[in-house]
């Protein structure tokens, strides 16, 4: 694990795109967030950093958690919007769905009909809701001192830094826990040897109701961002019961 | 109503006991739940731990565990557990593993509270759950110590509190109440055991309700003639022994002290309450048609016999001793109405009965044997009204006229003993083909009323002279071979050794019955004083006269087919059809008809051995 050049990230801080293979060398959430802090202009996102992160030797079974879905128009940061927001806080042993949050929120981009067709959230519902500035505080409360949970993490990392540059002028960084990652660790990277692609062998699914299912875990509805943060939380506490460790340091899981 | 509670509502809303409530509690209590995931094989409850919510499986199976390590309960999809610390002490009384990769969803124990004080149905149906599990764990207890090879010694927890029988019974009530029991034992002062016992029950009947002094000597009112047990003997033996003697308490003796004392309350923990109560109940009732009304708590005691898992020896013997207890009311009953017998007599019962495998269907088959002062022209008519009361009961209670006429209103099976001997010397001597049928009937025989050596005299003759008569024993071999096991199964079918498919088969005809025809050859061969298949199983076991591990095997086989048959009849019970024999395939597991296709196959090698070992020359 090698350590970044710090000046080298910080153009990614505030403008721009969201620079993932930057993100995901970084090792040592708690500095950055303390070095995030201070750029901050913005108070809450000043809040936000300042509540801090885990350490990077943290073991996982101590590591506070937000499990964190977006239903989104599309897979465009650039181009589409976020039309809801799912989120539960976890730890290792315990998903307190009780406590789960759910938004929707209105995208300032147009909602296509197809996406209306996937996550079941209608042109009027959306016409109703609040803008995602609105929501921030809340979403910020929840999120600080946790690290993230989410399955698949070029959506709600991405989205959130467009959404916030857009409206703020500053984009956000925080770590997550991707648990589709976790299971392309186990299947992708092992799995697609030569051999195995010359006799044709498929690739395992790594989607989420596919990885579920390894675990015995139930079908869902998927598409509802509230479900999705329960199916990711789930999963997750799935995986290290099978693959990791409550001992294993979070800085293993986060990118 | 957000979506994922949805889906969490969705879920619990078929399941007891959550389906008892209404529709915005269960949304209320969808909101609540938590989660969490637990690998296949790690503890999610450990003992005495601090246990804040219900659990229910969601997904995956647990394994609840007895404190000890012993299996208690599994639970799978909808399954529950937790409450029992929740509703008590807030602990955990049974360990829990995942036995699966398991989802499980938490409910604060303070909405499940709330809930099981609130709706009557919720707690009705969480307490349900918890009696099936109770009635689980008995029978797994049952299980683990074994009811049929578990001493009686492992039940008694205390030494006999003992009182001469000089006291009064003032002071045996003040010992009593010292010591905190119910019952006492009374010596003399010669003899090593107890000569008699007296009970809270005698105290007041037999004292304070007949107005006695408190100064009466013990030796007054207590109960003699008492029952012993070995200590070594097993628990089983001592609940059938309390059926058929119908006494409740029965002192347990070791190298010829006594040390301690068995009560029907040790027993109740073993053994179906029904079965005992129901024996107890039938000696209360006074009328034929009183005894008609427990013909439902009959079926009752049996079908909770198969719930909770007891073995086809114990539900036989319950049965019969259940049926020998009709009998013995029904006869009282007839002896109140006629008057007392004018010459000796003992009623037999015959065929499953005596043999102790009776199950819920069943006709009767009895027979009268009378004293050899019998005067047909002077005495015949009290027997044949005493017959026509007893056999007009027993089909009023449910066990219908012997269709063969096999019962003691028949003239030819209401006879002296030394025309019995006659009889069974015949059939031994003469066997012929009208006489063989009646052999697998009368061959077991069992009194149950009245003098019951007459029928000891006849199970000794016919244990002496079988054993010498080779002919007759041929004779019965043949006949044993006249009723086969079909092949197997395929489909949905029954598949004969011909190739035929049958719709059903006839679990009695075509398994039990043979089977039980066959083992009776055996011991008779052996001179086996004993009635039962399975106990007759052990003394051919131990004569040594069958290939190495046949007796074991025709055991399994025995057990295995009469446990079919019986849940058949259960089952049929329990959806309110008439019990029957036949089983169609559809109704069977692939387990059931892979082992059903094995006691055939050891029914038939065994049947081709016996034929072997009797050829048709010798008859």
């Amino acid at each position: 694990m090698f350590y970044l050049d710090k000046d080298k990230v910080k153009p990614h801080v505030c403008e721009g795109e969201l620079d993932e293979e930057l993100l995901e060398s970084i090792n040592d959430w708690r500095g950055r967030y303390e070095e995030l802090e201070r750029k901050a202009r913005d108070p809450r996102l000043k809040r936000f950093y300042a509540a801090g992160i885990a350490s990077a030797e943290t073991p996982i079974r101590d590591v506070p958690l937000l499990s964190l879905d977006f239903e989104t128009t599309g897979l465009d940061p650039a181009r589409h919007g976020i039309v809801s927001v799912g989120c539960m806080p976890m730890t290792l042993s315990r998903i307190n769905h009780s406590v789960a949050k759910f938004w929707v929120t209105k995208p300032r981009r147009a909602l296509l009909d197809s996406s209306v067709v996937i996550h079941g959230i209608t042109h009027t519902q959306i016409e109703n809701a609040p803008d995602f500035n609105d929501i921030v505080d809340e979403l910020l409360e929840e999120m600080a001192g946790r690290v993230m949970v989410v399955h698949y993490r070029g959506i709600e990392r991405a989205f959130f830094h467009e959404a916030l540059k857009n409206r703020l002028g500053e984009g956000i960084e925080f770590p997550v826990i991707d648990t589709m990652e976790l299971e392309a660790r186990l299947h992708r990277y092992q799995s697609r040897s030569i051999w195995r692609r010359f006799r044709g062998v498929r690739p395992v699914s790594i989607r989420l109701a596919d990885s579920r299912k390894r675990y015995n875990l139930p079908w869902y509805r998927p598409h509802d961002a509230v479900i999705d943060a329960l199916s990711a939380a789930e999963l997750l506490q799935a995986q290290i019961a099978h693959h990791y460790s409550p001992e294993t340091p979070i800085h293993d899981l986060w990118v | 109503m957000q979506a994922e509670h949805l889906e969490v509502l969705d879920f619990l809303r078929p399941y007891p006991p959550f389906r008892e409530l209404p529709d915005e509690e269960l949304e209320r209590l969808a909101a609540v739940v938590e989660v969490g995931y637990f690998k296949h094989g790690s503890q999610i409850l450990e003992y005495n731990q601090h246990v804040k919510d219900l659990h229910v499986v969601r997904s995956g199976a647990v394994e609840v565990l007895t404190r000890t390590g012993e299996l208690h309960n599994r639970l799978s999809e909808g399954g529950f557990f937790g409450e029992g610390g929740l509703l008590r002490n807030g602990r955990v009384r049974y360990p829990v593993t995942a036995l699966e990769d398991s989802l499980i969803y938490f409910i604060p124990g303070k909405e499940f509270s709330r809930l099981y004080d609130e709706y009557e149905e919720f707690a009705d149906a969480v307490e349900i759950e918890d009696r099936e599990r109770l009635k689980r764990t008995v029978s797994r207890t049952r299980k683990a110590s074994d009811l049929m090879t578990a001493t009686i010694a492992s039940l008694v927890s205390r030494e006999p509190v003992t009182i001469s029988c000089n006291n009064t019974v003032r002071e045996a009530a003040e010992l009593m109440t010292a010591e905190d029991i119910s019952s006492l034992l009374v010596h003399n002062n010669n003899a090593d055991l107890p000569v008699g016992i007296i009970t809270d029950k005698d105290l007041r009947r037999r004292v304070l309700a007949v107005g006695l002094s408190d100064q009466t000597p013990v030796s007054d009112i207590m109960t003699e003639g008492l029952v012993f047990v070995e200590s070594h003997q097993r628990i089983f033996e001592a609940m059938l022994i309390m059926l058929r003697r119908n006494v409740r308490h029965l002192p347990v003796v070791n190298k010829k002290k006594t040390i301690g004392v068995l009560s029907i309350s040790d027993l109740v923990h073993y053994e179906s309450k029904s079965s005992l109560f129901v024996v107890s109940n039938i000696f209360k009732q006074n009328t034929v048609e009183e005894l008609v009304c427990l013909v439902d708590d009959v079926r009752g005691s049996f079908i909770r016999l198969v719930e909770e898992d007891a073995n086809s020896r114990m539900i036989g013997s319950a049965m019969a001793v259940i049926g020998r207890s009709f009998k013995q009311r029904l006869l009282e009953l007839a002896e109140e109405k006629l008057g007392p017998a004018p010459v000796p007599y003992c009623f037999l019962a015959l065929g499953s009965m005596a043999r102790g495998e009776q199950l819920i269907v069943t006709d009767q088959d009895n027979a009268l044997v009378l004293s050899d002062r019998f005067v047909p022209e002077l005495h015949d008519d009290y027997f044949r009204e005493l017959a026509q009361f007893v056999c007009d009961g027993l089909d009023a209670c449910g066990y219908p006229y012997c269709t063969g006429n096999i019962m003691a209103t028949n003239l030819q099976w209401r006879q002296p003993l030394a025309k019995w001997k006659k009889y069974f010397s015949d059939w031994i001597d003469n066997p012929c083909p009208e006489s063989l049928l009646h052999s697998s009937i009368f061959f077991d025989l069992e009194g149950v009323w009245g003098r019951t050596d007459y029928a000891d005299m006849l199970n000794d003759l016919i244990r002496k002279r079988a054993k010498r008569s080779k002919r007759f024993l041929a004779c019965m071999a043949r006949n044993a071979l006249n009723r086969t096991p079909p092949l197997g199964f395929f489909k949905s079918f029954v598949m004969e050794k011909d190739g035929k498919h049958n719709n059903s088969i006839n679990t009695k005809r075509r398994g039990t019955a043979p089977l039980a025809d066959l083992i009776r050859v055996h011991a008779l061969a052996v001179g086996s004083k004993r009635r039962n298949s399975f106990a007759r199983l052990e003394d051919i076991h131990e004569a040594n006269i069958l290939p190495k591990g046949r007796a074991a095997d025709l055991r399994d086989a025995l057990e295995f087919i009469s446990m079919v048959r019986i849940r058949h009849q259960a089952l049929a019970l329990q959806r309110g059809d008439e019990p029957n024999n036949n089983v169609a395939p559809d109704e069977l597991s692939d387990f059931e008809r892979n082992n059903l296709k094995d006691a055939f196959q050891i029914l038939s090698n065994s049947q081709k051995f016996l034929r072997f070992q009797y050829p048709m020359g010798l008859s």
